[in-house]
C-alpha cells in the first residue's frame, strides 16, 4: 500500500500562483500519476484562473469540495505559511506537507495546538515532501532518483534524504515510500509516527532512518522501535562533529544544553537494537545487511 | 539572535518587570556618570557580552564608590572575557553595565524555552539561583520544576503560582512573583523569543522579587516582524566570517580543522563534516549553500572558505536535485578562476546532470580532483589536506 500517499491521492497545491509553488506543481505533475492526482489550487485573489489547465480556488475548503482533494502541499511565503496550514485542517484534508522553509515557531506552536483533536496528518515544514516511488511525489525531491520498492526511507533533511536513496538505488533497493519531515523543531509528524505506519504497511521490508543534532525524536523513536517494530530498522544521525549551540542549517539542528548530541542519538538508538552506522556513506550498505 | 543583558532588562521593563536601575556604558566616564546618576554607595559594573558565565570569568565586580567605579570599568572595558560559552579565545568587553546595588537575600532561576516534545513553551523555575542551570539539571534534576504553557491562554496564575512556591519563594511575595512570572511570558511570547533566563531572579531588599540578570534570544525566522529588536544586534559580538556569509545567504559556521566544505543542504553538510572526520582528517566549516546556489554564491562561498588561514583542501559535496550538476560545476570552476585557488580542491557531485557537470570541470583545465562518492571524496580531501601543500597551487 506503501504510507500517507498513492496513486488515489487528490492534492491541492496552497501557493500554486507563486514561482516556487508552479515549478514544483509542475515537476510532480510530470512525475507517474502526478496528471491524475494534481487536481487544484489555491490563491484567495485568483480563484476562477488555471495554471496550465489546473483549477485554481479561493480557499481550501472550496478546492476540496470542487475536487475532492484530500492532501495539499503548501510553498506559501514563511509569514502566511502557517495559517495556510491552519485552513488545510480546518477543511478537514487527510495530510498536509509544507514545503516552506523559515516559519516563525510562535506560529507553529499555535498551529500545532490547533490541530490537536484534528484528524490533519502535517509533515514537515521546512521538508523536501514525500513520495511513493512510480505512483506520486508531492514535494521537491527530484523524481528519478527514486524506484518503487520495499524500503521506507524516514529523514529530517533534503539532499542527505536523496543520497540514502541514490545508496539504495545503488544495491538496486527501491522504496515503498521515502519522506522528509523536516528541520524545524516544532513541527508534525516525527520519526516516532512515521515508523508506526511503516510498521503496519505491507509493502514495507525493511526501513532507513536518517537523524540530525537537536531535540529528541530520534531516541523517542528508538524506544518505540524497540518494543513494537516488527522490522529491521537502521539509522544514521548527522552532525556528530557539529558544535554545541550552534545552530547547523536547520533550525531545529542545534545541540542546547549539552542536549541532542549525535552520540547521544546513536547510542540510544542502539541500545534499542537499531543498527547504526557513523559513516554516511555507508548507509544503503547497512540496510541490505540486515535483509 | 542574542541581545545584550541591559537590552533584556530594557525590553521586561515595558512588561512591568522590577529590575534594579541601570545604564548602559561604553567608556570609563560615562560608567562614573552613570554610577553618580544612579546614586546611591553601591554598584554593580557588569560586562555586557552575549555569552554567559561572565561573573565567574571576572566580568560582574560590585564598586562601593565612584573611584572603585572608575577602577572597575577600567578594568573590565576591553578585557577579553573568557567563559564556559565564549571558548578559549574570549570576547572582547566593549559595554558595560552599571546597576544600582540591591540587597540580595535570596537567588532562584527562571527560565523559559520552546520544548520540542511538548511543542509548547516551557517555564522552568529552581531554587538553585546564580548556577549553571545545565549543572543544577544534571546533578539535582528534582530542583528543576517545570510547566508548559497553552499558547493561547497564556501562563495561568496556578501555574505561575505553582512554580513560585515550588522554588521557596516566601508565601508573602508570590503574588509578586505570579506577576512577573506572567509578564515575562508576554514579553517572551509577543517577541518571538527562543530563550528567556532569569538568573538569578532575586529576592532583594527583604521583600521585593526582582530580574538580577536576563538573557533573551529570538526566533530568527521571526525577524521579519520585529524591526526594533534587529534593531538591537551588536555586530562586535559576532564572528565578521559569520556576518559576511549571512549577507550572502550562506549558512556558514568556522570550525577547527583546516579541510573546508562547501555542501548543499544542512543534512548533508554535517554528514560531509561528520565522514571527513571519520577518514582522519578535521572539518574547517560548515557551510549549507542552499537551494538556489548561482555561481555568484558559490564564488561567495568559496571567498569565507578562504579567509582561514589554516585551510588545507576543500571539499565540494553537491547532491543535484532542483539544483543541476553542471550549473554547480559551472559555478566552482568560475569560482576557483576568480579566487586563484590555491590549495587542493575535490569535487563529488551526484545527481541531477551529473555528467554534464563532470564534463565541465574536467574540460576546465584546472586540477580538481573529481570523485563520485562521499566516501571517497572524504578521503581525497583528506589525503590532500595531508599532503605537503605545493606552491603552484592545486595539484592532485
Amino acid at each position: 500500500m506503501s504510507i500517507l500517499i498513492n496513486r488515489n491521492s487528490r492534492v491541492i497545491t496552497q501557493g500554486i500562483t507563486g514561482k516556487t509553488g508552479q515549478f514544483h506543481t509542475r515537476m510532480c505533475r510530470d512525475y507517474a500519476n502526478g496528471k491524475e492526482c494534481f487536481v487544484a489550487g489555491v490563491n484567495p485573489r485568483k480563484p476562477g484562473e488555471d495554471f496550465e489547465g489546473i483549477p485554481v480556488f479561493a480557499t481550501v475548503k472550496e478546492a476540496k469540495q470542487q475536487t475532492g482533494a484530500n492532501v495539499s502541499v503548501i510553498y506559501v511565503p514563511p509569514p502566511f505559511a502557517a495559517a495556510a496550514i491552519d485552513e488545510a485542517v480546518e477543511a478537514e484534508l487527510d495530510l498536509v506537507i509544507c514545503i516552506t522553509e523559515g516559519i516563525p515557531v510562535r506560529d507553529m506552536i499555535r498551529t500545532r495546538y490547533n490541530m490537536q483533536g484534528k484528524k490533519t496528518r502535517l509533515i514537515g515544514p521546512n521538508c523536501p515532501g514525500i513520495i511513493t516511488p512510480d505512483e506520486l511525489k508531492i514535494g521537491i525531491m527530484p523524481g528519478y532518483i527514486h524506484k518503487k520498492g520495499r524500503i521506507g526511507v524516514v529523514s529530517r533533511s533534503g539532499t542527505l534524504t536523496y543520497e540514502a536513496v541514490a545508496q539504495l538505488m545503488a544495491l538496486g533497493l527501491g522504496q515503498s515510500t521515502c519522506i522528509g519531515i523536516g528541520g524545524d523543531p516544532v513541527n508534525g509528524l516525527k520519526h516516532l509516527d512515521v515508523l508506526q505506519l511503516f510498521n503496519d504497511d505491507d509493502e514495507t521490508d525493511a526501513v532507513l532512518m536518517v537523524g540530525e543534532i537537536g531535540g529528541s525524536d530520534e531516541e523517542d523513536c528508538a524506544r518505540w522501535v524497540k518494543d513494537h517494530m516488527r522490522k529491521p530498522v537502521v539509522g544514521f544521525i548527522a552532525g556528530v562533529t557539529a558544535p554545541p549551540g550552534k545552530r547547523m542549517g536547520h533550525a531545529g539542528a542545534i545541540i542546547s544544553g549539552g542536549k541532542g548530541t549525535a552520540q547521544e542519538k546513536l547510542d540510544v538508538m542502539e541500545s534499542c537494537g537499531i543498527k547504526v552506522t557513523r559513516n554516511p556513506a555507508e548507509m544503503g550498505k547497512l540496510l541490505k545487511s540486515v535483509l | 539572535m542574542k541581545i545584550h543583558e541591559y537590552q533584556a532588562k530594557e525590553i521586561l521593563r515595558q512588561y512591568g518587570v522590577a529590575t534594579p536601575q541601570g545604564i548602559a556604558c561604553f567608556s570609563v566616564d560615562e560608567a562614573v556618570n552613570a554610577a553618580k546618576q544612579l546614586g546611591g554607595d553601591i554598584w554593580a559594573v557588569k560586562a555586557q557580552i552575549y555569552a554567559g558565565g561572565r561573573g565567574k570569568g571576572g566580568g560582574v565586580k560590585v564598586a562601593r564608590s565612584l573611584d572603585e567605579v572608575r577602577q572597575r570599568a577600567g578594568e573590565i572595558l576591553g578585557m577579553k572575557l573568557v567563559t564556559h560559552q565564549t571558548g578559549p579565545e574570549g570576547q572582547v568587553v566593549h559595554r558595560l553595565y552599571i546597576e544600582q546595588g540591591v540587597k540580595i537575600d535570596k537567588e532562584y532561576y527562571v527560565g523559559m524555552v520552546v520544548d520540542r516534545r511538548q511543542q509548547r513553551v516551557c517555564l522552568m523555575g529552581s531554587s538553585e539561583g546564580g548556577m549553571e542551570i545545565e549543572k543544577v539539571a544534571a546533578e539535582t534534576p528534582e530542583k528543576i520544576h517545570k510547566v508548559f504553557i497553552d499558547p493561547v491562554a497564556g501562563l495561568s496564575q496556578q501555574q505561575a503560582q505553582d512554580i513560585a512556591q515550588k522554588i521557596g519563594i516566601p508565601v508573602s511575595c508570590v503574588p509578586q512573583a505570579v506577576s512577573l512570572l506572567q509578564d515575562l511570558y508576554r514579553a517572551f511570547d509577543d517577541s518571538d523569543a527562543s530563550l528567556l533566563e532569569i538568573n538569578p531572579l532575586g529576592l532583594v531588599n527583604g521583600d521585593q522579587v526582582m530580574a538580577l540578570d536576563a538573557k533573551m534570544n529570538f526566533d530568527d525566522n521571526a525577524l521579519f516582524r520585529h524591526a526594533d529588536i534587529v534593531a538591537l544586534r551588536d555586530l562586535d559580538e559576532e564572528d565578521p566570517v559569520e556576518i559576511e556569509a549571512s549577507k550572502h545567504e550562506l549558512s556558514y559556521i568556522p570550525l577547527d580543522g583546516n579541510i573546508g566544505c562547501l555542501v548543499n543542504g544542512a543534512g548533508l553538510a554535517m554528514a560531509t563534516m561528520d565522514i571527513i572526520k571519520l577518514y582522519g582528517g578535521n572539518p574547517a566549516n560548515f557551510l549549507d549553500v542552499g537551494g538556489g546556489a548561482t555561481t555568484e554564491k558559490v564564488t561567495e562561498a568559496f571567498k569565507l572558505m578562504l579567509r582561514n588561514p589554516k585551510l588545507q583542501a576543500i571539499l565540494v559535496n553537491i547532491f543535484g536535485g532542483i539544483m543541476k550538476c553542471d550549473v554547480i560545476a559551472e559555478g566552482v570552476v568560475a569560482a576557483a578562476r576568480e579566487v586563484q585557488l590555491t590549495v587542493p580542491l575535490v569535487v563529488r557531485l551526484e545527481g541531477t546532470n551529473v555528467d554534464l557537470g563532470k564534463k565541465i570541470l574536467a574540460d576546465s583545465g584546472l586540477p580538481i580532483i573529481s570523485v563520485t562518492d562521499m566516501a571517497d571524496a572524504a578521503q581525497k580531501a583528506v589525503n590532500a589536506a595531508q599532503a605537503k601543500p605545493s606552491s603552484c597551487g592545486c595539484q592532485s
